[in-house]
């Protein structure tokens, strides 16, 4: 068993883990926890598959921004015991339950039936720098130009949607 | 070398995880954190596959669908918090007014 084989499983069994913490901790607190720690062993995989740049921003946007942002809400709202007592619903449980089984079953064959050839050999000649930060901007920076600057106009849009809809009284 | 389908595999059963989450948590913060999870698998699976072409496209498309779900993060939790201004929950049983 390679290294590479090792740490797959201990990210991936981590991964879920935290992903099954995240929809069954009973206050949003320790879900938003469970889903940092979440973010932090994906990141992990994203480097098993040389997207260091991606996982990279996967613990800076993620696990940093956005968790941030979901922390400051629960404790703006204290919400804490706000939904201890409330049961979940046993019908909407079973059908959510069923339908998931059933399009991880779907998922599931499609998957196996997919048949891929195993993934060109990494780091060959010209291979070097695959996904790499170096990779990534040339990419972003010539062919998906437009693009890129269309989702620096939907942040800009964001912050300002985030402050009007947020603000009580402008 | 792990295959691809077991990084796709691992990518559906997140998936999976993350609709079982929306389905039936109720606190609408919660469902916003299994979003974010789905939204995760789908970039594992863009990521499995550039690593399968050996081509960069997926590590493009993992990128803005990262500034897209920091925007919708952004917004969403500025309609949460108007919501809990007006009906003092998150309650997502609770918020019926657009039912009817």
């Amino acid at each position: 068993m390679t290294a590479e084989v090792l740490l797959f499983w201990v990210f991936g069994t981590a991964t879920l883990i935290g992903a099954f913490f995240v929809i069954s901790a009973r206050s949003p607190m320790s879900a938003a926890m469970a889903l940092v720690a979440t973010f932090f062993f994906l990141a992990g995989v994203y480097v098993l598959l040389w997207a260091h740049a991606i996982a990279v921003l996967q613990v800076l946007v993620y696990a940093g921004a956005i968790m941030v942002l979901f922390l400051f809400v629960i404790m703006l709202l204290s919400l804490d015991e706000a939904e201890i007592s409330a049961p979940t619903l046993k019908v909407s449980r079973l059908i959510g339950g069923a339908s998931t089984l059933g399009l991880l079953a779907v998922l599931g064959l499609a998957i196996f039936r997919l048949g891929l050839p195993p993934p060109s050999p990494q780091s060959p000649a010209g291979q070097a720098s695959f996904g790499s930060l170096r990779a990534l901007g040339e990419i972003v920076y010539t062919t998906y130009l437009l693009p890129f600057e269309a989702v620096s106009l939907l942040l800009l849009v964001a912050i300002l949607g985030a402050v009007v809809v947020a603000k009580s009284r402008i | 070398m792990v295959s691809t389908e077991h990084y796709l595999f691992l990518a559906a059963l997140i998936f999976c995880v993350g609709m079982f989450g929306v389905m039936v948590r109720r606190n609408a913060l919660v469902v916003f954190m299994c979003i974010e999870l789905m939204l995760n698998a789908s970039n594992l699976t863009f990521l499995a596959f550039a690593r399968q072409r050996g081509d960069s496209m997926g590590h493009v498309s993992a990128f803005f669908v990262i500034a897209v779900a920091a925007a919708e993060a952004a917004i969403g939790l500025a309609i949460l918090i108007a919501v809990y201004r007006s009906r003092g929950t998150l309650n997502i049983q609770d918020i019926r007014t657009m039912k009817h």
